[in-house]
């Protein structure tokens, strides 16, 4: 199989679309105003992400300690072994989030815009 | 090619395809984003499009895609199933016809458009903003399975000349 012009050309063109997109997604970010704590699906805190604050989330299987300083949020410390959460780093953006498989805890941040609360994801 | 081997010859590949699906689907979820897989049956509908032609591998596509979706899957999955499997079949169908392009061309978008289509639905479900990142996610993740699709569909094809007799 050798490929030809077009084939190079067409492959470029799905890589490009690919790296526009991503960019673009960069640059329209907007920031994110709560920080919202769930455990087993189960939301159970909600914090304005502009206040700096501590919070240890009970999870299902341990704890996290969350950290909300200077506008960012993370996970200080987890019960689990990996700490794959702590290693995560900070989160500031609509739309991020930090997950804890073990404890079955997710931090999201949400935009202002969605303030109607309801943010339903189709599994 | 008489109607008997040509009805077997569906049913053969249409099975294929679903046993591909089955064996997918119970891969466990790897991939950080759902909806991401490599679409081994994509394979199969591939080979069918290049060895039998547009319309028997649009219906084998949609026969494993009914299949599917009635014994392992959902009403919301059978639609995300059919925006995808159609909206892929489609460009493949019609990027080969051009006759322009490598099989290899046409898994990558076959697999990129498979994924479009199921964040059309998906954008009826849920949220813009959440569905964009999701759709640089799939998008990237499509070129990748239909590369490796491709590569793999290429290989078979250049090793199954003989299902080129059974056209007619």
């Amino acid at each position: 199989m050798k490929l030809k012009k077009q084939d190079v050309l067409l492959l470029a063109v799905f890589l490009a679309v690919a790296v526009v997109l991503g960019v673009g997604l960069l640059l329209t970010r907007s920031n994110g105003a709560i920080v919202v704590v769930r455990a087993g699906g189960e939301q159970i805190a909600e914090f304005p992400l502009r206040k700096d604050t501590t919070y240890t989330i009970e999870g299902i299987g341990g704890t996290n300690e969350l950290v909300i300083e200077n506008g960012t949020a993370r996970l200080k410390d987890a019960s689990c072994p990996d700490q794959l959460c702590v290693h995560q780093g900070t989160i500031q953006y609509a739309g991020e989030s930090i997950i804890c498989l073990p404890n079955q805890v997710t931090v999201t941040i949400e935009g202002e815009t969605e303030d109607n609360g309801v943010d339903i994801i189709a599994t | 090619m008489n109607k008997t081997k040509h009805l077997a010859l569906y049913g053969m590949l249409a099975a294929l395809a679903l046993v591909l699906s089955y064996i997918e689907a119970m891969i466990p979820a790897f991939f950080a984003v759902p909806g991401m897989k490599l679409g081994l049956t994509n394979l199969v509908v591939l080979v069918a499009l290049y060895r039998m032609g547009a319309k028997p591998a649009m219906v084998i596509n949609l026969v494993r895609i009914a299949l599917t979706s009635i014994l392992f899957g959902t009403v919301i999955s059978l639609w995300y199933s059919l925006a995808g499997g159609l909206l892929s079949g489609i460009v493949m169908i019609l990027l080969k016809k051009t006759g322009k392009f490598q099989p290899l061309t046409v898994s990558v978008a076959g697999g990129v458009m498979h994924n479009v289509g199921q964040i059309f639905v998906a954008m009826l479900v849920m949220q813009t903003s959440a569905v964009a990142w999701y759709l640089l996610a799939l998008w990237v993740s499509g070129v990748a399975a239909g590369a490796v699709i491709g590569v793999l569909g290429s290989w078979m094809l250049s090793r199954l000349p003989g299902l080129d007799k059974m056209r007619e």
